[in-house]
């Protein structure tokens, strides 16, 4: 097991290395740093002295080393923008787009994994044919449409909701949170909705899909056999089997909602990384750009790491094998 | 040559004959699939008795309907599947008419199961200690201690080495062997009067089967239960059936002592099935070696099924259905041989 959470870690670390490198490659290519943060009427000696402060007159691999090593500490250098460090800003947003997306991704557990078992259940049933028709019409609603409809029924029409904005936020040390607000609850409610929309389908379908499969196993057959009620054999025997694949697929899709809530927070005006990105791509401020890549990239494979481990933990077949690299092909 | 029916018993040890009430009572059951093309009738006027303590050896090639008879016994028929008529009856109660959630508890604390495969009957992300106690908490109601202490003398009881250890470890943890064993103790959890075992021993190592068969007939001696024992294999029915039924096409053909069926089958049927085994050490595949095939169920020849196969047959066996009937003491059979000839059209 220790070899195994080992081998997983430095694999990990291969990739932010990798990704690190894609990073610094757009950092050091993508036009001249020295150009970009000064002016026009810099003179040479400036040019030169801020070529020095920046280190680029070191060798290739020594100012990726610096690079990486920088990243690894949270430096990420200074916005070509408005010249604050890049860490502060994403400081700043992070927790936006984090509350947001762990907000969606609970949403589409608490509503996805019991409408899952119960259209599998009940397959036959109107309602479960219902919901499977809703769950297709919610994968193809592309999120911003869903968003604007949102915003136009509850804010513009009935004005029930915040259209955008994060309403007031606490800060507890440096994490600002809208959860301990009623305003900053009130304005989570429509983005996460509109965050959470494809992923409550994404859990609902594949919560079916595997509960149906699970139920026509052997296992199940024989817990029927031995007589024990349909409560133990859905949600203990057969849910329990289809833990993993959501497991996995939320895990994984927490790194992909990060990077797609940039959708729902443009459409929301929601402060958050997405929103920092987008003006970043505006303006060309590449370091804030790179951060972005970073950190998203890390997230991604941090979580990919842990959902990994996770597998071990549920199935005590993987456990005794240590050979978890298939897991992601589940669904 | 068959034709002396009654040749009897003399000089072969014969069952006791059976004054208590059985704890299975089969009465004429079918069981039916409807399809687009109509009602398919997969089993038909199905009936035996097992006594208590008694291990009735079910054998018939495959798509026979001995699965679908079991199946029905513990009320397990995958829809569409149905009963089209008949009676079960468990220690003089009728189960076949109970209620969903009624025949809910008589699985699993009167009736249990052990099917082919063990490496799939278990579920693999739970302890079997924990299947073992959940199955025990729910049936007898015992509070998880002693639950646990039921679980590992159950384990003990089927010969799991080192219960103690083994009670906590995952299915993947036993081999094939093992893991059938605590299948067994699954199916004993709540202390049933019957087991079904569908082919108990088909999946499994060659050398670990004689033990599991072993190990069921002890059970069934030493607790008394009755066990309807689902085979293709000769040998295990010669080691271990009391009394064995052949299916063939959906129906009985012959029911009897086990040494008689083995012996001096009657149906020419058996007959084919023990010429085809030079020793009852040689297993399995032997079932087939009779000419031609079983018929399918969407087309049933008329009369006796076997007649395409039967080299006995005569006109009658391609009009009339012979009816299962008594031939001689303990034996019954399905075969115009033996109720007033083939020739005939009475
Ligand atoms: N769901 C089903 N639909 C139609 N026919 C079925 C179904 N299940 C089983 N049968 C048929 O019932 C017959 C008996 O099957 P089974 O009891 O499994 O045979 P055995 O266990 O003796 O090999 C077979 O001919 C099989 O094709
Ligand atoms: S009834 Fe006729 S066809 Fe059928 S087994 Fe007897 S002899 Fe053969
Ligand atoms: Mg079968």
């Amino acid at each position: 097991m220790l070899a195994f959470i080992l081998r997983r870690i430095a694999s990990a670390a291969g990739v932010m290395l990798t990704v690190a490198f894609l990073a610094f490659l757009i950092f050091r290519f993508v036009g001249d740093p020295v150009d970009m943060m000064l002016n026009e009427q810099a003179t040479q000696e400036q040019r030169d002295a801020l070529r020095e402060r920046l280190g680029l007159n070191d060798s290739f691999l020594i100012q990726y080393g610096k690079f990486v090593a920088r990243a690894a500490h949270g430096d990420f250098g200074i916005s070509f923008r408005n010249q604050q460090d890049v860490s502060t800003l994403i400081g700043e947003r992070f927790p936006a787009t984090l509350e947001l997306v762990l907000v969606a991704t609970a949403l589409s557990l608490i509503i996805g994994i019991p409408l899952g078992v119960i259209t599998a259940i009940y397959r036959r049933s109107v309602l479960a044919e219902t919901v499977q028709f809703a769950s297709i019409v919610g994968v193809s609603l592309p999120s911003f449409a869903l968003g604007i409809f949102l915003i136009l029924l509850f804010s513009v029409k009935l004005g029930w909701l915040p259209a955008f904005g994060r309403g007031e936020t606490v800060d507890i040390g440096f994490w600002s949170t809208g959860l301990l607000t009623s305003s900053g609850r009130r304005a989570l409610i429509l983005p996460s909705i509109t965050l959470a929309l494809f992923q409550i389908t994404l859990v609902l379908r594949l919560v079916r899909a595997e509960m149906l499969e699970t139920l026509r196993t052997d296992f199940i057959k024989f817990a029927r056999a031995r007589g024990l009620p349909n409560w133990i054999i859905y949600f203990r025997h057969g849910l329990r089997n289809c833990l993993m694949p959501v497991i996995t697929i939320t895990g994984m899709q927490i790194g992909n909602l990060i990077a797609f809530a940039l959708i729902t927070e443009t459409v929301f005006q929601w402060p958050g990384m997405g929103m920092l990105f987008i003006q970043a791509v505006t303006f060309v401020d590449i370091p804030v750009m790179a951060a972005y890549l970073v950190i998203v990239s890390f997230i991604f494979v941090a979580l990919n790491t842990v959902v990994d481990l996770l597998y071990g933990f549920v199935d005590p077949r993987l456990r005794a094998k240590g050979a978890m690299g298939a897991s992601h092909a589940a669904a | 040559m068959m034709l002396t029916a009654s040749s009897g018993h003399k000089g072969l040890p014969s069952m006791p004959a059976v004054s208590r009430t059985p704890v299975l009572s089969v009465r004429n059951v079918g069981v039916e699939f409807p399809t687009r093309h109509g009602l398919l009738t997969a089993t038909e006027g199905v009936s035996f008795d097992i006594a208590p303590g008694e291990i009735l050896g079910m054998v018939g090639e495959s798509g026979a309907g001995k699965s679908l008879t079991g199946m029905s016994v513990i009320g397990l028929l995958e829809p569409p599947g149905r009963l089209s008529a008949g009676e079960i009856w468990l220690e003089s109660e009728r189960i076949d008419t109970l209620s969903l959630r009624e025949r809910q508890r008589v699985r699993g604390r009167k009736i249990g199961a052990i099917f082919q495969d063990p490496l799939t009957s278990l579920h693999p992300l739970f302890t079997v200690g924990k299947q073992l106690c959940e199955t025990i908490r729910y049936h007898l109601g015992l509070d998880k201690k002693a639950a646990r202490a039921r679980a590992l003398e159950l384990l003990n009881q089927v010969g799991i080495p080192g219960a103690e250890q083994r009670i906590d470890h995952y299915p993947h943890q036993f081999s094939g062997g093992m893991r059938q064993r605590v299948v067994i103790a699954l199916a004993l959890a709540a202390g049933p009067s019957l087991i079904i075992a569908d082919e108990p021993t088909t999946a499994l190592d060659v050398s670990v089967q004689a033990q599991i068969t072993a190990l069921l007939k002890q059970l069934c001696r030493e607790n008394g239960t009755a066990i309807l024992l689902v085979t293709h294999d000769m040998g295990v029915i010669a080691e271990t059936a009391d009394r064995v039924a052949v299916m063939y096409a959906g129906r009985v053909v012959e029911i009897g002592p086990a040494l008689d069926v083995i012996q001096r089958p009657r149906h020419p049927y058996t007959q084919g099935l023990m010429n085809s085994i030079p020793s009852l050490k040689i297993r399995a595949e032997a079932l087939n070696q009779i000419d031609g095939s079983m018929p399918r169920l969407d087309s049933m020849p008329q009369g006796c099924a076997f007649h395409p196969r039967c080299s006995f047959a005569g006109p009658r066996c391609a009009k009339q259905r012979p009816p299962l009937a008594a031939v001689g003491e303990n034996m019954s059979a399905a075969c115009w041989l033996h109720q007033g000839g083939v020739n005939g059209d009475a």
